[in-house]
C-alpha cells in the first residue's frame, strides 16, 4: 500500500520536526523585555499586570516584575499554556431583523488569574467585534500583533435572521462558530493580551455592555473606513529612513507570504467547490444506479447494481466529509493567516507612523529653536521665554518620540518572532491533521471497494 | 495535426464484444487509425479463411461515414428485421478537447511553466483517450457483426471489409438528415398507435414482459449513463484543481522558513500524487462505467427497435386478418387476401422466433458485460487507491484483470488491449511535438 506508507512517512516526519527546538531566522533574539512596565498607553491599574504565580501586587521591584514577565514568557514558550477556549451551541435569540445568534464561550483553565477553573458565558458576534476593537485600540499602535476578528457578513446574517433553516445558513453559522473559536484561541495564546482586563471580562462576566460601534453601517463603522483610507494614503507618503535592515527584510517576507497564501487560498476554494459538486453528482449517480438495479430482471445483476448504488452513496458521504476537511482545515487556515498577515503589516505601518511622529517632533523642535534665535535677535524678552518653554516641551516630545520608536521596534521584533513560531506550529498541526483526513478517506475508499468486489464476482 | 496509433498484432487474442462461438473464420480488427484535421481514418484488417474472400488477410481504410452507411444498410434490410442490429458507433468528436487545447495555447500569463506543462499533458491525455475510445467503438461494431451468424454473411459487409477503394458514401445531406429525423417521429407515432390499437393483443407473455422491461430499462440506463458522465467530469475537475495547488505549495515551500519548508514541499508532492489518482479514477469510471452504460443504452435501443418491428409485423398480420375476413364476407379477392395474410403470418412468426433468440442473447451479453466491467471497476479502484504498480502504466491493471478469450469481452477490454499494445510498442503519447 504505497500511498498509505508514504502518507504515514510524511506525517511522522512532520511530527518529529514539530517537537524539535524551533530556532527562527531572525538574527536578533531579544532576551527579555524592556524595563518599562506597561506596553499599553491607556493607564491600567498596575495590579492587573501581575503574573499569575506571584501574589504580591506591587510593581515597585522591577526585578520581581521582570522575573514574572519572564515566567510568563517561559510559560508560553514551554507550551504549559493552560487555557482552553471553546465556542459552541449557537442559538438564535429573538425574531426578525433584530434576531441574533448567541454562542456559548467556555473557558477551561488552571491559571489563577481566573476565579474559576471552568466557566462559560453567552456572547453574540458583535461582542467579539467589540473585544477586538478594544484590544486593537490598546495594543496595535505600540506594536502588538492583535489577532483580527472574523469578518462580518451582512448577507449571511440576514439569511439567518430571516429564519431560513436550510443547509447554507447552518453552514454559515458553523463557519462562523469555528472562526470565533479560532479567534479566541489565538487571542489567549498571546501572553500580553491574556493579561488584559477586557479579555478577562469577555470570558468571565455574565453580562457584557453591548458594543455599539461595531455595526457595519454605523457612524463609527464609516469613520473607521475613512480612517483606513486616510492611512493608506499616508503610508504612501511616508519616506522612512530605515536604519534597521531587519524591518525591511521582514516586511518584504510578509508581503511575499501574503501573495503566495492568497494564490493558494483561491485554488483551495476551487477545490472545495468541485469536491462538493463531485459529492452531489455521486449521490445522483447512486440513485440512478439503484433505479437501474430495480429494473434489471437478472437477479444477481440486480443485486450487484443495488450494492453498487450503496457503495456510491457511501463514497458520496466520504466526499462530503473530505470537502468539510478541505474547507475547515485548509482553506480557513489560509484565510485566517491572510488576515493575520494584514494585522502584521498594520503593526509595521504603526511603527512608520511612530517614526513620523518622532521626525515631526524633531522638525518642530528645530523650528522652535529658530524662533528662539529670531526672538533673541528681535529682543522680545517675553517671547523669548515662551520660545524657551516651547523648546523644553518639544525636547521632551522628541525624547518621548525616540523612546516610543525604540519601544515599538523592540516589541515588533519580539512579536514577529512569536508570530512566526505560532505560525509554524499552526501550519504544521493543520497540515498533519489534513493529511490524516486524506489518508482516512483513501482507507475508507479501499474498504468500500473491497466489500463490493465479491458482490460483483457473484453475478452468475 | 496527426496522431498515429498502432496496435501490434502479436500476442493479441480474439477478444471481442461477443462470444465467437469458437468460430474464428472471420476476424476483424482496427489495426491502425490516423486522426486528421476533421476526420479519422481507420484501417480495418480482416483475417478470414472464408471462401469468397480473395485473400486470407487484407485491409482497407474506412472513415466514420462508411460505418454509418453499413449500419443503415443493415437497418433498412428487411431480412434482418428480426435481429438486433448492433448500434452504430458514435461520430468521433474532438471538438471539446481541441477547444480546450486551443484555449490553453492562447496563454494565461499567470500560470507557471510547470503548471502549463502539466495542463497540456492532461489535455493531451484526454485527447488520446477520446481517440482510443472512438477506435474501440468502431471496432466493437464490426466485431459484433463478424460474430453474428446471420449478419456476417451480408454482402454489404463483405464489400465494406474488402473493397479497396473509397466507398463513395457521402455524409447525409440535409434532406436525408431531415428525412431520417421525420422517419423517427413517424416511427414513434406509429408505435404509439399500434400499441393503442384495439384488438392488438400481445399473444406472447415473453414479449409482453420484454417490452415493459426494455422501456423502463432503457430510460433508466440512459439516466445512469448521464449521471456517470457527470461524476467522471467532477473527478476530472478535481484532478485539474490539484495542479495550481501543488504549484503554489511548491513555491511556498521553496520560499518558506526552514521549519515549514519540508511540510509544504511534501504536501505539494502529495497533491501531485492525488492528482494522478483522481485522474485515474476519472478514467476508470469513464471506461468501466460510463462507456459500458452508454453502450448498453444504445444496445437496448436497438432491442427496442427490434420489438417495434415485430409489433409492426403483428399489426400488419392483424390487419391482414381483418382484410381477409372482409374479403371473405364480400367474397372478393379472397385469394390475394389469403396469400397476403399468409405472408404476414409467416413474417410475424419468423420475426418472433428470431427476436426471442436475439433478446435472450442480449440479456446474457448484458449480464456478462456488466459483471466483467463491475469487477474490473472495483479492482482498478482498489489498485489505484493502493497505488500498486508503477504509476503511468494503466495497462498494468488492465493486463491482470481482463479475461482472455471468449468470455464476453467488452469494448473496455478492447480499449485495455489497445493501451497495452501501445505500452508494449513503446509508443507513448504519439506526436506530442505536433501539438500546436
Amino acid at each position: 500500500m504505497m500511498t498509505e506508507k508514504i502518507f504515514l512517512q510524511i506525517i511522522n516526519s512532520l511530527r518529529a520536526e514539530a517537537t524539535e527546538e524551533v530556532s527562527l531566522d531572525s538574527p536578533e533574539r531579544e532576551p527579555i523585555l524592556s524595563s518599562e512596565p506597561s506596553p499599553a498607553v491607556t493607564p491600567v491599574t498596575p495590579t492587573t499586570l501581575i503574573a499569575p504565580r506571584i501574589e504580591s501586587k506591587s510593581l515597585s521591584a522591577p526585578v520581581i516584575f521582570d522575573r514574572s514577565r519572564e515566567e510568563i514568557e517561559e510559560e508560553a514558550n514551554g507550551d504549559v499554556f493552560d487555557i482552553e477556549i471553546g465556542v459552541s451551541d449557537p442559538e438564535k435569540v429573538g425574531d426578525g431583523m433584530n434576531a441574533y445568534m448567541a454562542y456559548r464561550v467556555t473557558t477551561k483553565t488552571s491559571l489563577s488569574m481566573f476565579s474559576k477553573s471552568e466557566f462559560s458565558v453567552k456572547r453574540r458576534f458583535s461582542d467579539f467585534l467589540g473585544l477586538h476593537s478594544k484590544l486593537a485600540s490598546k495594543y496595535l499602535h505600540v506594536g502588538y500583533i492583535v489577532p483580527p476578528a472574523p469578518e462580518k457578513s451582512i448577507v449571511g446574517m440576514t439569511k439567518v435572521k430571516v429564519g431560513k433553516e436550510d443547509s447554507s445558513s447552518t453552514e454559515f453559522v458553523e463557519k462562523r462558530r469555528a472562526a470565533l473559536e479560532r479567534y479566541l484561541q489565538r487571542t489567549v495564546k498571546h501572553p500580553t493580551l491574556l493579561q488584559d482586563p477586557d479579555l478577562r471580562q469577555f470570558l468571565e462576566s455574565s453580562e457584557l455592555p453591548r458594543a455599539v460601534n461595531t455595526q457595519a453601517l454605523s457612524g463609527a463603522g464609516i469613520l473607521r473606513m475613512v480612517n483606513k483610507a486616510a492611512d493608506a494614503v499616508n503610508k504612501m507618503t511616508i519616506k522612512m529612513n530605515e536604519s534597521d535592515a531587519w524591518f525591511e527584510e521582514k516586511q518584504q517576507q510578509f508581503e511575499n507570504l501574503d501573495q503566495q497564501l492568497r494564490k493558494l487560498h483561491a485554488s483551495v476554494e476551487a477545490l472545495v467547490c468541485h469536491r462538493k459538486e463531485l459529492s452531489a453528482n455521486t449521490a445522483a449517480f447512486a440513485k440512478s444506479a439503484a433505479m437501474l438495479g430495480n429494473s434489471e430482471d437478472h437477479t444477481a445483476l440486480s443485486r450487484a447494481l443495488s450494492q453498487l448504488a450503496e457503495v456510491e452513496e457511501k463514497i458520496d458521504q466520504l466526499h462530503q466529509e473530505q470537502a468539510f476537511a478541505d474547507f475547515y482545515m485548509f482553506s480557513e487556515l489560509l484565510s485566517d493567516y491572510i488576515r493575520l498577515i494584514a494585522a502584521v503589516k498594520g503593526v509595521f505601518d504603526h511603527r512608520m507612523k511612530c517614526w513620523q511622529k518622532w521626525e515631526d517632533a524633531q522638525i518642530t523642535l528645530l523650528k522652535k529653536r529658530e524662533t528662539e534665535a529670531k526672538m533673541m535677535v528681535a529682543n522680545k524678552p517675553d517671547k523669548i521665554q515662551q520660545a524657551k518653554n516651547e523648546i523644553r516641551e518639544w525636547e521632551a516630545k522628541v525624547q518621548q518620540g525616540e523612546r516610543d520608536f525604540e519601544q515599538i521596534s523592540k516589541t515588533i521584533r519580539k512579536e514577529v518572532g512569536r508570530f512566526e513560531k505560532e505560525r509554524v506550529k499552526d501550519f504544521k498541526t493543520v497540515i498533519i491533521k489534513y493529511l490524516e483526513s486524506l489518508v482516512q478517506t483513501q482507507q475508507q475508499l479501499i474498504k468500500y471497494w473491497e466489500a463490493f468486489l465479491p458482490e460483483a464476482k457473484a453475478i452468475a | 495535426m496527426e496522431e498515429h496509433q498502432e496496435a501490434g498484432k502479436e500476442g493479441k487474442p480474439s477478444s471481442t464484444a461477443v462470444d465467437l462461438h469458437g468460430d474464428s473464420s472471420l476476424q476483424v480488427e482496427i489495426s491502425d487509425a490516423v486522426s486528421e484535421r476533421d476526420k479519422v481514418k481507420f484501417t480495418v484488417q480482416t483475417k478470414s479463411c472464408l471462401p469468397h474472400f480473395a485473400q486470407t488477410e487484407f485491409s482497407v481504410v474506412r472513415q466514420h461515414e462508411e460505418f454509418i452507411w453499413l449500419h443503415d444498410a443493415y437497418v433498412e434490410n428487411e431480412e434482418y428485421a428480426g435481429l438486433i442490429i448492433p448500434p452504430a458507433p458514435p461520430r468521433p468528436d474532438f471538438e471539446a478537447s481541441r477547444e480546450k487545447l486551443q484555449k490553453l495555447g492562447e496563454g494565461d500569463s499567470s500560470i507557471t511553466r510547470e503548471e502549463f506543462a502539466k495542463m497540456k499533458q492532461e489535455l493531451e491525455a484526454e485527447y488520446l483517450a477520446i481517440f482510443k475510445k472512438t477506435v474501440a467503438m468502431h471496432e466493437v461494431f464490426l466485431q459484433r457483426l463478424a460474430a453474428h451468424p446471420t449478419l456476417r454473411r451480408d454482402h454489404n459487409f463483405f464489400v465494406f471489409l474488402e473493397y479497396g477503394q473509397d466507398l463513395s458514401v457521402r455524409g447525409k445531406n440535409r434532406k436525408e438528415l431531415l428525412g431520417g429525423f421525420l422517419r423517427n417521429i413517424v416511427k414513434s407515432a406509429d408505435e404509439a398507435l399500434i400499441t393503442g390499437m384495439s384488438g392488438l393483443k400481445e399473444v406472447d407473455d415473453f414479449f409482453e414482459h420484454e417490452r415493459t422491461f426494455l422501456l423502463e430499462y432503457h430510460t433508466r440506463i440512459r439516466d445512469a449513463c448521464l449521471r456517470a458522465d457527470r461524476v467522471m467530469h467532477s473527478h476530472k475537475c478535481l484532478a485539474d484543481d490539484y495542479i495550481p495547488i501543488s504549484a503554489a505549495l511548491s513555491s511556498l515551500g521553496t520560499q518558506e522558513v526552514n521549519q515549514l519548508k519540508t511540510s509544504f514541499l511534501k504536501l505539494a508532492e502529495l497533491f501531485e500524487r492525488l492528482r494522478k489518482l483522481e485522474g485515474r479514477m476519472a478514467s476508470d469510471e469513464d471506461l468501466k462505467l460510463s462507456d459500458m452504460l452508454r453502450y448498453y443504452m444504445r444496445d437496448s435501443q436497438a432491442a427496442k427497435d427490434l420489438l417495434y418491428r415485430r409489433l409492426r409485423a403483428l399489426a400488419d398480420y392483424e390487419n391482414a386478418n381483418k382484410a381477409l375476413d372482409k374479403a371473405r364476407t364480400r367474397n372478393r379477392e379472397v385469394r390475394t387476401a389469403e396469400s397476403h395474410q399468409q405472408l404476414c403470418c409467416q413474417r410475424f412468426e419468423r420475426l418472433s422466433d428470431s427476436a426471442k433468440q436475439e433478446l435472450m442473447d442480449f440479456k446474457s451479453r448484458r449480464v456478462s458485460s456488466f459483471r466483467k466491467n463491475l469487477i474490473e471497476l472495483a479492482e482498478l479502484e482498489l489498485k489505484h487507491a493502493k497505488l500498486q504498480g508503477p504509476p503511468g502504466t494503466p495497462c498494468q491493471g488492465a493486463m491482470e484483470t481482463r479475461s482472455w478469450g471468449n468470455k464476453g469481452g467488452t469494448l473496455a477490454a478492447s480499449l485495455a488491449i489497445f493501451q497495452c499494445q501501445q505500452a508494449l510498442h513503446g509508443k507513448g503519447g504519439g506526436g506530442q511535438d505536433t501539438w500546436v
